[in-house]
């Protein structure tokens, strides 16, 4: 597995997120607590809200848009919603964020 | 060979006899019931809920013609007993004889009716039985009461018409209401909560005449000589045992039919139940020793040994919005102290009364969840001394536990009596749970546990929940959210109360279930902390909903529209301009007006706003909080400046307005307007906090609604100054920023601490409305800022990706 550097965990706030747009669409990086992050796509499977904008709680994010709430370990819906998001391998090595590389390259997409 | 009974009375004490009869033992008696009143047994003290619409009459009935048929019960509805034969052991009703081996009278009570002239009136009745409720559910809007007695079932009734929008007038002969379970300081608090519902009271009113018309009555004449119109007169005097049959055929009577400690007469066949009877010189009105008897009787009926025993009895009203409670004694006394807790931002009073280290009597009022616990000390004669410094706090304080209401619940014994109407205590709910009963209906169905007024329901599902734990859903979202068990009022306290000055804080003092929360408390905790804490607690971005923490309205695509703030409603070309230009350069697909009198530019991307801002700031635009739940606008119009009607510059003062405002959080949104003359084209009567300039002044009115809710401001006070009235409206917002629940709309907050705090508060309370201006200002002094140019400088990375590698591919 190949890993690609994203940033320094300090420019994500704590039990926030920031974007990484690929060519498959944009991944939000989520951050719990001081130094834990996840991955995930941006996009709610509901109606397309962006996660990263959510309010993150424990290892989970809440949708801005209608509070359905996903389980940042396996990207399941928590509570009554049913649905899935996809989540993305992520590590911390130094204070650096790295993404498993798949997930941007184009040859993933294909 | 069966044995026959006859029952006379079908009410609340004979029907639990033959509820009892009829399980314990099914086949022993051939059971007859008469009743004068045509229908069967239904819950009496629910009557003031079917009154004030809250129930049916249906949801009421206790044993319905299906509960009869199936246990056997020959019923005689409708049918008046004309007389006892002892000697012949023959009840003689209107339509026939029945005879006899055992007979249990329960004739109950008649209400008393004061002989005042005028009393045999048509629309002269008493508060006892269906066809009185009916009657005074006929009454409207149009209608005009008055209710003679001040005690429990008067002001159930008055409270209850009241509901429908009567003009209920109470008239009640003591110097304080219900005087028998309250104090002189509860009794006022119940008072003014019962006047803000528009009912009016005269005390120590004594009545002189019923005056009618056409054999109707028309008025109630005191004896000042004041004359109080209605349409209808409610005497709820009192109840006196009636014993006629029983006389009549013999018995001996007092006050009441003369019973032994087996609820038996001085006739060994002939038992008595209820209100009929008199038990060591005392006659009984509340429910729960009326089961007592029944239970009592029905084992003697089966040979059981059993007798019966007075207890102490504790009151509740069942008025909507007036808690109150009472048990034992609370006169003062030599040798007796009192210690007093007094709320008055919450409408709390509770008195606990102490002889000699025991608790003898409590009167709460306001906040009654701890009533069951001080009733348990007082029972039992528990010795208060060690916990004396925190006993008024409740269970919830002692031995050290946390503030959870379920630990008060847990920490009770199992003989501590939850339903005071029914006698059932913890140790009976908890068997009944664990044969089965997993829910609040079960648990009413086989223990009666808050079947009858209903007032211990919360205690009885906190009984589920701490016996259940995870497999009870507590009903109503009552707590924050699913990480406390707190309501937010008791979270609000606490941080108060224990100085709570971080989430942190708060998540580990109040025992927090969740690490960190959810999305639902932790904007409400963030609010709180940051409005009683504005100079210690830092605001937290990340516990605020995506709009308020980008100072943005996110759309449903995810964009955001951008709302620039027009102080007033006032703009200059300059302004226009620079809000065309941002338009055009970030391809705002749509500009609207809106409703608040300023620009509303929908479609931004969330990347281009510090960009935006940036451009807006240039010409001293700053945000407009068209986000937040804090000020939004201050509408006004023209005033004296154009219009000709114009009595003062409303323009001005709507600017003055939201200068002084802007920046500033509260529970929910706030939305302010000035309209210079009562025509009020600024509609200002239907905003949060509204000002009409009239010739001498400013009125300002408070707590409208045009939302989900329409409502009209009320108004607070008018004042002469513009100085004055910028000054009320900050202590007004400041006191709604101290006390309101969040995502509670100002009109919510007032309609729970009332008119009349308000203004004492703000209006009469000169000092204290200098120190909510102070306390207002001193949290302005952080939070009066843009926060568009402070993210333009600070933030605006944060705006934008992390990585992007779209365009590392495209090079």
């Amino acid at each position: 597995m190949s890993w690609v550097d994203i940033g320094h965990i300090d420019e994500v706030p704590v039990r926030g997120a920031r974007l990484v747009k690929t060519h498959i669409g944009c991944i939000a990086v989520f951050r719990t607590a001081e130094a834990e992050v996840f991955a995930a796509t941006n996009s709610c499977p509901h109606k397309g809200g962006p996660l990263s904008e959510g309010i993150v709680h424990g290892q989970s994010v809440t949708c801005p848009l209608h509070n359905w709430v996903f389980d940042l370990n396996t990207g399941e819906a928590k509570g009554a919603d049913d649905g899935r998001i996809t989540t993305y391998t992520v590590r911390l090595e130094d204070g650096r964020i790295l993404l498993d590389d798949s997930a941007v390259s184009r040859r993933s997409a294909a | 060979m069966k044995q026959r009974l006859v029952v006379i009375g079908a009410g609340m004490a004979s029907g639990r006899v033959l509820e009892h009869l009829t399980e314990a033992a099914p086949d022993a008696f051939d059971i007859t019931l008469f009743n004068a009143e045509p229908r069967g047994n239904y819950n009496r003290i629910m009557l003031s809920p079917v009154l004030s619409g809250e129930k049916t009459y249906e949801e009421i009935v206790t044993h319905d013609d299906a509960w009869y048929a199936e246990r056997g019960v020959v019923c005689r509805f409708g049918e008046k007993v004309e007389k006892i034969d002892r000697e012949m052991k023959v009840v003689e009703g209107e339509n026939g004889h029945v005879p006899y081996d055992k007979l249990v009278v329960a004739t109950g009570s008649n209400p008393f009716i004061i002989p005042l002239p005028g009393h045999g009136l048509d629309g002269v009745i008493a508060y006892r039985d269906l066809e009185d409720t009916q009657q005074m559910m006929g009454m409207g809007p149009d209608n005009k009461v008055v209710v003679i007695g001040g005690g429990l079932l008067g002001l159930e009734a008055a409270a209850g018409m009241a509901a429908h929008g009567v003009d209920v007038t109470v008239v009640h002969i003591m110097g304080h209401l219900m005087e028998r379970q309250l104090d002189e300081a509860a009794g006022y608090l119940l008072k003014k909560s019962l006047e803000d519902k528009g009912i009016k009271i005269y005390l120590q009113a004594n009545s002189k005449e019923i005056l009618g018309e056409d054999g109707k009555v028309r008025a109630l004449l005191l004896d000042d000589g004041t004359e109080l119109p209605c349409d209808l007169l409610v005497m709820a005097v009192g109840i006196r045992p009636n014993t006629g049959l029983a006389q009549q055929a013999g018995l001996a009577t007092g006050r009441g039919v003369h019973v032994d400690d087996q609820m038996l007469t001085s006739d060994p066949d002939v038992y008595a139940v209820g209100e009929c009877v008199e038990h060591n010189g005392e006659v009984f009105g509340l429910v729960a020793p009326l089961y007592d008897q029944a239970k009592v009787a029905a084992r003697a009926l089966l040979e059981e040994d059993v007798a019966f025993t007075q207890k102490t009895l504790s009151t509740k009203l069942k008025v909507t919005g007036c808690d109150l409670f009472s048990v034992g004694d609370f006169a003062d006394g030599p040798g007796r102290e009192n210690i007093v807790f007094r709320d008055p931002s919450r409408g709390v009073y509770k008195r606990l009364v102490i002889e000699e280290d025991r608790l003898i009597g409590a009167v709460m009022y306001g906040d009654t969840a701890d009533g069951s616990w001080f009733f348990g000390l007082i029972k039992d004669g528990t010795s208060i001394d060690e916990m004396r410094e925190t006993l008024i706090f409740g269970p919830a304080y002692q031995g050290g536990d946390t503030a959870d209401p379920l630990s008060a619940v847990a920490a009770l014994p199992p003989e501590a009596e939850i339903c005071g109407c029914n006698g059932v205590c913890k140790g009976d709910i908890i068997e009944a749970i664990n044969e089965g009963a997993n829910d609040l209906g079960a648990v009413r169905a086989s223990t009666k546990a808050s079947a009858s007024c209903g007032t211990c329901t919360g205690l009885v599902e906190q009984v589920l929940q701490v016996t259940l734990g995870d497999d009870f859903q507590m009903p109503a979202a009552q707590p924050i959210c699913g990480c406390t068990d707190l309501t937010h009022e008791d979270v609000r306290r606490l941080i108060k109360g224990q100085e709570l000055k971080s989430q942190a804080a708060v998540w580990q003092e109040l025992s927090w279930t969740t690490p960190n929360g959810c999305h639902v408390c932790r904007p409400a905790i963030n609010y709180y902390l940051l409005a009683d804490w504005p100079l210690e607690y830092q605001d937290d971005p990340q516990s605020r909903f995506v709009n308020e923490r980008k100072h943005a309205n996110i759309q449903k695509d995810g964009t955001f529209s951008v709302v620039p703030r027009m102080w007033g409603g006032i703009t200059t070309p300059e302004e226009l301009r620079a809000i065309a230009d941002a338009a055009d350069k970030y391809h705002v697909p749509t500009v609207k007006v809106t409703g608040g009198q300023r620009i509303d530019l929908l479609g931004v991307k969330g990347e281009d706003l510090p960009a935006i801002w940036s451009d807006l700031n240039k010409v001293g635009l700053v945000s407009g909080h068209a986000y937040s739940k804090g000020l939004r606008t201050v509408k006004t119009c023209v005033g004296t400046d154009h219009c000709r009607f114009g009595t003062q510059d409303s323009t001005g003062l709507g600017i003055k307005l939201e200068k002084t405002l802007w920046g500033s959080w509260t529970p929910h949104k706030l939305k302010l307007a000035v309209s210079g003359c009562p025509r009020n084209c600024a509609e200002a009567t239907c905003k949060d906090i509204g000002v009409v300039c009239v010739d001498s002044g400013y009125q300002i009115s408070i707590g409208g609604a045009a939302g989900m809710d329409v409502k009209e401001t009320e108004l607070l006070c008018q004042v002469s100054t513009e100085d004055e009235a910028i000054e009320v409206v900050m202590a007004v917002t400041q006191a709604y920023r101290e006390g309101g629940k969040y995502l509670d709309r100002l009109y919510k907050w007032l309609g729970k601490v009332g008119m009349d705090w308000v203004k004492a508060e703000v209006v009469d309370d000169l000092e204290n409305r200098a120190a909510l201006v102070a306390r207002f200002e001193l949290s302005q002094s952080i939070y009066r800022k843009d926060p568009w140019a402070e993210h333009v400088k600070e933030k605006a990375q944060t705006y934008a990706p992390i990585a992007d590698f779209t365009l590392e591919a495209a090079e």
